[in-house]
């Protein structure tokens, strides 16, 4: 049976797509999912390193497009975990070195060996977009609780139709609970009532993203991390399981008054 | 005490309310926007439809989208020379 691509979109630069990325595969493949991550920033090549990968690379998306090389040989095995392998983007070419035709015909080829292939989209609604998007069965659509994010997203939403990806998933990345606490961050239920699709995920603002993205190791490793945990609910809610979502938002009337009367007993004492 | 009220009941105070809103109203624009041509085209349309009951000035037509806070509306404004004889003859019958 054919696997799946999933896109990692996003429209606005920078709100986690590689990311979610290196993570979301590298938990699938932890999980024993056959998984291929292809990189289709073409001239801003990342997951590799985010990866820990740029070692390895010998030959690239658009050698295998122009037929220069083998898929199989330009496919680079995870250091790691088994059955997950990476295919880096071309670093010093144009995007419009491949056409969405091009790509949609490897990612066919590429379904036919794994369960999963996850495309991480370059920012934009340009060429290198479309390309991103071209073979893909579904969405991931990356977001920040910032109003430039949340608008690009819903433009990329709009688009994503009109190329029959109709039912997008919504992960909302970079969390910050004390923000939202005080009212200065919007929070999931704010974000989903204004772009109304399947939420899929939350992930929290974290330092241990970027002391994981230093190593070259995905921080999902790290199930012990706030942000590790969340990736891997999302892994599970990929595989059809019913995750409930991490408690991030403001809290209830009642948990607000217990917290402020212990708050007024401590001080009395 | 009143602090403590104020802070029991207090929500949505912060900037996360003036983001909110201000997202509401620049997609419902972004998800409208209808592009100057199909803008034509529906002009053309209105005139044919319009012309079978009245006699209008096409030249004096204007078609717009309003937006009001949440709402938008699409208004023309159409000037009429006069009413089509048959059509109301019709019409009454
Ligand atoms: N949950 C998080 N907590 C803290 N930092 C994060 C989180 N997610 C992403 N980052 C950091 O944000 C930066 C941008 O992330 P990333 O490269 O994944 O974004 P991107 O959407 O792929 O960017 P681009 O549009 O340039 O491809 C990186 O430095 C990354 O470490
Ligand atoms: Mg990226």
């Amino acid at each position: 049976m054919a696997g799946k691509v999933l896109v990692v979109t996003s429209g606005k630069g920078g709100v986690g797509k590689t990311t979610t990325t290196a993570n979301l595969g590298t938990g699938l493949a932890l999980l024993g999912r056959r998984v291929c991550l292809v990189d289709a920033d073409i001239g801003l090549r990342n997951l590799d390193v985010v990866m820990g990968l740029e070692n390895r690379i010998v030959y690239d998306l658009v050698d295998v497009i122009e037929g220069q090389c083998k898929l199989r040989n330009a496919l680079i095995k995870d250091k790691r975990v088994e059955n997950l392998f990476l295919l880096p983007a071309a670093q010093t070419r144009e995007k419009d070195a491949v056409t969405p035709a091009q790509m949609k015909e490897l990612c066919d080829t590429l379904k036919q060996e794994f369960d999963y292939v996850l495309v991480d989209s370059p920012a934009g609604i340009e060429h290198g977009f479309r390309n991103a998007i071209a073979g893909a069965d579904d969405a991931l659509i990356v977001t920040t609780p910032e109003v430039s994010a949340v608008r690009d997203a819903d433009r990329i939403i709009g688009m994503l139709e009109a190329h029959e990806i109709r039912s997008p998933k919504l992960i909302v990345n970079r969390i910050r609970p004390d923000m939202v606490k005080r009212g200065d961050m919007m929070d999931i239920d704010d974000v989903i009532e204004i772009l109304a699709i399947q939420l899929i995920g939350v992930v929290p603002d974290d330092q241990e993203v970027i002391v994981a993205t230093n190593k070259g190791e995905p921080v999902i490793f790290d199930r012990r991390t706030r942000s590790g945990q969340a990736y891997y609910n999302i892994v599970r809610r990929l595989e059809g399981e019913d995750v409930p979502f991490m408690q991030i938002g403001p809290d209830g009337f009642v948990e607000r008054l217990r917290r402020l009367l212990s708050r007024d007993v401590r001080r009395r004492a | 005490m009143r602090d403590f009220f104020g802070r029991l009941f207090s929500r949505e105070e912060g900037s996360k309310k003036a983001a909110k809103d201000r997202l509401r109203l620049v997609l419902v624009h972004d998800r409208t926007s209808l592009s100057p041509h199909l803008l034509d085209t529906l002009k053309e349309d209105l005139i044919q439809t319009i012309s079978k009951y009245l006699e209008i000035d096409t030249e004096g037509l204007e078609v717009n989208i309003d937006q009001e806070e949440e709402t938008m509306a699409l208004v023309a404004s159409i000037p009429i020379r006069s009413v089509r004889r048959g059509v109301v003859a019709k019409a009454n019958s």
